[in-house]
């Protein structure tokens, strides 16, 4: 009658999963203050995702949960990816493909973003 | 404090697979909620994209260090949820009760960073509509309709944990938890620490990448 589904996880994994944490947001705080090019954004992403990554295994227990919860778990992210992927791969090729094919009907009724510079 | 035969619906054989069945059933909720958010991350994706001069100038006026101090309360209060739960698996009655009002509390506190936060946008005319600020392009709008809505939705996420705790806080006080039965209290957690990724995601899209 013990048996405990997902077991007792120690305080200092807790512990050290919250330092962790904190210390990543110190981290992605300063290299925010930093003008890194275009490392800034693959750093910010890469450090919200291990936090992510850390918070889903230790602190809501996926790590410790059967292949059937990994599945359900697992089941949202696939779809949000399948979400994003399609639709990115309409936004971002649409100039790709009047190009290629000369005047279309997406050329004449896609209108170019307005590029925009800082008021002087 | 419940006994085996109560806390046990009778639908399941023992209690690992009332709280597998749980688990499922929240994870299939929160599967839901990562595609709600989903919608709106792939707006600011496009939008980004779309407008990155814009979304570039006007992401610069958001409130880092809000923010930040806002994050590092989360990060907190998942820490003290998970305690919460470490507690109740052990059946202590009294620190679950300690660490539940202290994740209530620190939600709390972030709600009020917000709302201070909010107060100084307000200010600064970074609502969009009529008043919108003269200082940014037209479409720094749209990045400053996706942190309003972004952050309200998920505020009001923030503001339904903070009842959902309230509840389990009622539940632990009549001592409706033990070493037994303390799903409801898993599943809580679930919930708070999926509001608290959420939030993880938001300080990265709206007050960090566009610093320069």
């Amino acid at each position: 009658m013990t048996v405990l589904n997902p077991p007792i996880v120690p305080r200092k994994i807790y512990g050290l999963i919250w330092v962790v944490l904190l210390l990543l947001l110190l981290l992605n705080w300063g290299l925010a203050q930093l003008n890194l090019g275009p490392f800034n954004l693959v750093a910010t992403l890469a450090i919200a995702f291990i936090q992510m990554m850390l918070m889903l295994l230790y602190l809501m227990h996926v790590r410790y949960n059967t292949p059937l919860t990994w599945v359900f778990v697992a089941a949202g992210f696939i779809w949000l990816v399948v979400m994003i992927n399609l639709s990115l791969s309409d936004y971002l090729t649409r100039g790709a493909v009047a190009g290629r094919f000369g005047k279309s009907w997406i050329h004449e009724t896609s209108v170019p973003p307005p590029v925009y510079l800082p008021k002087p | 404090m419940a006994n085996s035969h109560e806390a046990v619906a009778e639908q399941f054989d023992d209690m690992p697979q009332q709280i597998e069945a749980s688990t499922l059933g929240m994870w299939t909720f929160l599967a839901t909620e990562i595609l709600f958010f989903g919608a709106l991350f792939l707006a600011y994706i496009v939008y980004r994209h779309t407008y990155a001069q814009a979304f570039a100038l006007a992401g610069r006026h958001t409130l880092i260090l809000y923010g930040t101090i806002n994050t590092a309360l989360l990060l907190t209060s998942s820490f003290t949820m998970s305690l919460a739960i470490h507690s109740a698996q052990e059946g202590k009655n009294k620190p679950l009760l300690g660490f539940l009002l202290l994740t209530i509390f620190l939600g709390c506190g972030f709600l009020l960073v917000k709302g201070l936060e909010y107060h100084e946008d307000v200010h600064e005319h970074l609502f969009p509509g009529a008043h919108f600020t003269r200082e940014l392009p037209a479409p720094g709008q749209i990045f400053w309709v996706l942190y309003w809505v972004m952050t309200g939705v998920h505020s009001i996420h923030l503001a339904a944990g903070i009842g959902l705790l309230a509840v389990i806080v009622w539940m632990a006080w009549r001592r409706r938890f033990s070493s037994y039965y303390h799903n409801p209290v898993l599943i809580s957690g679930l919930y708070w620490h999926f509001v608290d990724v959420i939030w993880v995601w938001l300080y990265a899209l709206l007050y960090l990448i566009n610093r320069h």
